[in-house]
């Protein structure tokens, strides 16, 4: 067993050696290293057949046309290229967009991007299971939203949205539907036909592809134009221009492959290992899973365990490799957002820690994690005077306490 | 991010954890923090008759530095006379522990507790 084992695969997967074989070939002078984009020799012809064939494969991931596929950068970029580059193109029809507040920074940050510029934003708040349901979305409507961006799941607490429902509803009325499923892709199903989207944000690094590379699905029925934010050689039908990244593709291509045929007993292992993980832990007194118990994503479990701090039980988990929010936001020492947003207190809040299982987790792993935590929980509370308040029965929120 | 070896050495083994009596005439306390901002702190000291502090406990809420910062307060004070408590700074702390900027708030926070368990027993002795 290798350590610290690495339990943080929202964070980042690493590339499957099946991917990265595959990148490798698309490289060096004996390799598929030509550019895409020339059509005078073989090289180019080459190389663009990598990426068509990468194409469709992703486009199979969500049963999608390959001609719906965008290459981008990454699926931030992808949430900035649906969001600004679909409120920009259809500006003359409203000027509002509808999201909810436990987005991803890419999507939240594009959203206030476009309120400097004019836009207005509604955030919508989740229940306290985490879910945005279709009723939230239908009743933050207005006449004038021309867009509605909302995850597939949440990177912090694991929770699937109701995708399919929340898309009868937008598309009724005509609205862009945007989704970011960076967190979902090859991990829950994804039907571009069932499900009434409009524009879908994919990574390849969160399903065992590189870093670096990711798409944007953008729907030809009915069609969505968007404003392109890149500008150049008017690559990817003008919708993001510079040159293909053919190892990149090729390996986010590979990754789509892998995930969509591994993907039923991977969810049903990946069950298991989070079965197995909340079973061992749960005896403890005053823990909780964040977030809906059954809507969520296989391999994912946000816990909370009160009057423990959530940095030193990172500290002290040495062996293994845990968030306690996203990585994006974690650099601060504010409690994360997504948290606050289910009605946390701040102290919960902080005391609560993210973990993600993936492809090479195993169930030794698992009881290794389940050991640890149960004795650093353990020695932590011994530590902690709100857990001595807590055993004399007081009511910490009847405490005055001198905020710092 | 990396904690220096200090910080690692009193957060494995923290001196002094634990809880007296704070009804004791003897025995001052000071809570400082708050669980919303991811640290509290209780500091008690005990002084014997020639007002000299003989033993002092801790329990702490909050990330390794406030921890180690804690527990390296408990070690510093004892057979000191409250006066000289009193006058521990943030700043040394933070150097012997070598803290990042970012953590500077936890010998904040230390020195905040020594002040007040400080006070907490002149408060009691007054009342005397």
């Amino acid at each position: 067993m290798n350590k610290p084992i690495y339990f943080d695969y929202l964070a980042t997967t690493p590339t499957d050696p099946r991917v990265a074989n595959k990148m490798m070939k698309c490289l060096s002078m004996e390799g598929n290293f030509g550019n895409p984009a020339s059509r005078s020799h073989v090289f180019g012809w080459k190389a663009e057949e990598a990426v068509e064939n990468a194409r469709r494969q992703v486009a199979d991931l969500i049963n999608a046309d390959s001609r719906e596929i965008v290459w981008t950068s990454g699926a931030t970029e992808s949430d900035n290229l649906a969001i600004k580059g679909a409120a920009y193109f259809y500006k003359g029809k409203g000027q509002h967009i509808l999201t909810s507040s436990i987005e991803h920074k890419a999507v939240l940050d594009s959203c206030r991007q476009l309120e400097r510029e004019g836009y207005e934003v509604t955030y919508l708040e989740p229940g306290s299971d985490g879910l945005i349901t279709s009723d939230l979305v239908a009743n933050g409507l207005r006449d004038d939203t021309i867009l509605v961006s909302i995850m597939h799941a949440n990177n912090e607490i694991g929770t699937v949205n109701d995708i399919a429902g929340i898309g009868e509803v937008t598309r009724a009325k005509g609205i862009i539907f945007h989704v970011d499923a960076a967190q979902s892709a090859g991990k829950v199903e994804i039907d571009m036909e069932k499900m009434k989207v409009d524009l879908l944000s994919l990574s390849a690094h969160k399903m065992y592809g590189p870093k670096g590379i990711g798409a944007l699905y953008v729907g030809r029925k009915p069609r969505i134009r968007l404003q392109a934010l890149i500008h150049g050689g008017g690559h990817e039908r003008g919708m993001r221009s510079g040159t293909l990244a053919t190892h990149q593709i090729v390996g986010m291509g590979e990754a789509a492959n892998i995930a969509m045929e591994e993907m039923d007993s991977e969810r049903d292992r990946l069950i298991s290992l989070r079965e197995r993980l909340w079973s061992g832990v749960k005896d403890l007194e005053a823990v909780q899973i964040n977030g809906d118990f059954d809507q969520r994503l296989p391999g994912v479990l946000n816990i909370s365990f009160s009057f423990v701090e959530g940095e030193s039980l990172i500290m002290s988990l040495k062996d293994l490799a845990i968030s306690s929010g996203s990585a994006c936001t974690s650099a601060s020492l504010e409690p994360s957002y997504v948290l606050r947003a289910l009605g946390l207190s701040d102290e919960l809040a902080h005391s609560s820690l993210r973990f993600s299982f993936g492809r090479f987790t195993t169930e030794e792993d698992v009881d290794l994690a389940i050991e640890q935590l149960v004795h650093s929980v353990e020695k932590l509370r011994d530590l902690s005077p709100l857990w001595d308040m807590y055993k004399d029965g007081i009511d910490l929120d009847s405490v005055q306490w001198a905020a710092h | 991010m990396a904690y220096s070896d200090k910080v690692l050495d009193h957060y494995e083994n923290p001196r002094n954890v634990g809880k007296m009596d704070v009804e004791k005439k003897n025995v001052g306390t000071g809570m400082v923090g708050a669980p919303a901002c991811g640290d509290v702190m209780r500091l008690q000291i005990q002084v014997g008759d020639d007002g000299v502090i003989e033993d002092a406990k801790f329990k702490t809420y909050g990330c390794g530095s406030a921890i180690a910062s804690s527990s390296l307060l408990t070690e510093w004070v004892k057979g000191k006379r409250l006066d000289e408590a009193e006058e521990i700074k943030n700043s040394q702390i933070a150097e012997e522990l070598s803290l990042p900027p970012v953590k500077i708030h936890c010998s904040v926070l230390a020195e905040d507790a020594i002040k007040a368990a400080v006070a907490d027993l002149r408060q009691k002795q007054l009342e005397d």
